[in-house]
């Protein structure tokens, strides 16, 4: 499969000592980690405050990214399956809200479960049957269930047809109307943290491993007793349910949804943020997330050249970092 | 009645018969052998037992139960686990995750489980760990190489940690694909001996498929010799080593030093 990580080639590159060698010193302790994870908090709980209101919008977007580059980690880059629909199950979370407050008058929090529930079952549609084959005929399949979510999106009544659904209530939580830029920020930055423990907590167990055992070696695992076919439908199914949650706070945090939000480039932004930051590991696919959002915005001074100058970038950074910004050793 | 039987196994591939009418068994509790030249079926075979391969005819029962219908991971289950001929460690992973593999079919924690860290989950990582870790030791593997990447190991640890991996699915019949390919002289007595204390301390039948006839008649109670796809012969290995058959097959193939071994 095209996406096993580790091939011979990139790893003898990353052998060699880099720049990072100096970096990973700074992380080589539970202790330092502990620190730098504390600054990091502390730093993402102050920002708001220190930089400004076009910032925080910005800084919530990394974080929505970050979160469905989470999700789709444990689809692609723990379980090695390449998902090139994935702005689909963000669609079904944010149309399934969307419908559901507006149309038929629901609470948001009412919302959720229903809308994890539908991402779960797309997941089973598509996944079920497609999961059996082996390589990547589910890229395949994946970027047609892509396509059809958005233009069914487009063109159902249900789902508001091109101009999508406007006018999504904004939550309250005990008293806290939930309505600002700042305060989706912090509900996105909680949000962000859930779904990082899921994932530590996730990697480290039988279900992790297993993810790990099929993506290296199908046969193998199979050898060991491993259903490769309910392994692999449990990480798309969980990456469905990271994609829907992120799509209901998309959706009540920008009012309106349309299907422009869902395209294949959203899916191809979300893989290229577990890519670049490492697949399968957690601090790289955060950090990938970031690079997505925050380049072109730092970028922004470069006027229309700024995307060109990102896109080498990229092609840099995979160039001499095929698999990824974050340090090789260290795998979660 | 015999641990594992098989009756009339035919195997073919496009129009190519790899094995044909195969009659095979291995009684529990036994050390047995399936020898042959290249290219004989031997780990066709050995594919059809686990499952990888569907034969066209022919019925296999393992422990009773009917086997020729499940998939790779449920005849796991069942109780026959496997070695590869070349060994397929995962990569990037330590060797007590390696390990731990084969106690997936043992345990069951699903997700929420683990998202939660219930303490059932909890209990059943760490029976995971120390089942690992047991089989570790037996194979003879130190704790300072559980945590180091399994493929940075020696090569003849590589392949004991394969044979630890497969132990840890508890087995009642372990399949070896070829254990010694490789290995030195010292290591190839060891693995008689860890062979031996397979079946005698852990009550596991062995069969296993090898090419250092030495070896197999020093080890085997059964020798079963598998030659284009059809069982030539079965008996002790000096039935076997008395068997004008057995010495045809061998001299008419390219493995002309085995059958100097004979």
């Amino acid at each position: 499969m095209a996406l096993q990580s580790g091939s011979p080639g990139p790893q003898s590159i990353e052998a060699r000592p880099s720049a990072w060698g100096g970096l990973t010193v700074l992380l080589d302790t539970p202790t330092k980690r502990g620190v730098a994870l504390v600054v990091i908090l502390a730093v993402m709980i102050a920002a708001p405050q220190v930089f400004g209101a076009y910032a925080t919008v910005i800084l919530t977007n990394a974080l929505l990214y970050a979160i469905l580059a989470l999700g789709l980690n444990i689809v692609v880059g723990y379980a090695g399956l390449l998902d090139l629909g994935y702005a689909a199950f963000f669609a079904v979370g944010a149309y399934s809200v969307g419908i559901l407050t507006t149309t038929f008058g629901w609470n948001f929090w009412a919302t959720i479960p229903v809308a994890v529930l539908a991402a779960m079952c797309a997941g089973i549609i598509i996944g079920g049957p497609t999961l059996r084959l082996r390589s990547d005929y589910l890229a395949i399949v994946t970027l047609g269930f892509g396509e059809i979510v958005r233009i069914a999106a487009r063109n159902l009544d249900i789902t508001g047809k091109a101009s999508g659904i406007s006018g999504i209530e904004q939550p309250w939580l005990f008293g806290w109307h939930i309505a600002r830029p700042v305060d989706f920020y912090y509900v996105f930055l909680v949000l962000t943290i859930i779904a990082i423990l899921v994932s530590v907590r996730l990697s480290g167990s039988r279900l992790g491993r297993a993810w790990l055992y099929v993506r290296h070696d199908e046969d193998a695992a199979e050898a060991m007793g491993i259903d490769r076919v309910r392994v692999k439908l449990a990480a798309y199914i969980i990456g469905a349910i990271y994609g829907s949650i992120g799509g209901a706070f998309f959706a009540v945090n920008l009012t309106a949804i349309s299907p422009q939000s869902f395209s294949f480039q959203q899916s191809t932004l979300f893989l290229m943020a577990v890519i670049l930051g490492g697949m399968g590991k957690i601090p790289g696919v955060i950090l990938g997330a970031f690079v997505v959002v925050l380049g072109p915005e730092l970028l922004r001074d470069l006027g229309s050249f700024r995307y060109l100058v990102f896109a080498v970038g990229l092609l840099l950074i995979m160039l001499f970092r095929p698999s990824g910004i974050w340090p090789v050793g260290s795998r979660r | 009645m015999a641990l594992l039987d098989l009756k009339g196994v035919t195997l073919g591939f496009a129009g190519n018969t790899v094995l044909s009418d195969v009659n095979f068994a291995v009684a529990e509790g036994v050390i047995a052998s399936l020898i042959g030249p290249n290219g004989a079926g031997k780990t066709s075979l050995f594919n059809c037992i686990t499952g990888f391969y569907k034969p066209q005819r022919g019925a296999i029962r393992f422990d009773g139960a009917e086997t020729l219908t499940l998939k790779p991971w449920q005849v796991t289950r069942t109780g026959i686990a496997r070695t590869f001929q070349n060994v397929r460690l995962f990569r990037q992973m330590s060797v007590l995750e390696n390990v731990m593999s084969g106690q997936h079919c043992r345990s069951r924690a699903g997700a929420i489980a683990a998202v939660l860290r219930l303490p059932s989950q909890r209990a059943e990582e760490k029976r995971i760990r120390d089942a690992a870790a047991q089989c570790l030791r037996f194979v003879g593997i130190d704790p300072e190489e559980w945590d180091r990447d399994a493929t940075t190991l020696a090569y003849g640890h590589q392949r004991r940690v394969e044979i630890a991996r497969a132990l840890a699915t508890e087995p009642k019949l372990l399949l070896l694909d070829e254990p010694a390919a490789g290995l030195t002289k010292g290591e190839k007595a060891e693995l008689v001996t860890l062979i031996a204390r397979i079946r005698d301390q852990r009550k596991i039948a062995v069969l296993l498929i090898e090419h250092d006839t030495s070896l197999v008649m020093s080890i085997s109670e059964r020798v079963s010799v598998l030659d284009h796809g059809v069982m030539i012969a079965e008996g002790s290995p000096k039935e076997i080593q008395a068997n004008p058959r057995v010495i045809e097959a061998y001299l008419g193939s390219e493995d002309a030093e085995a059958a100097l071994a004979l």
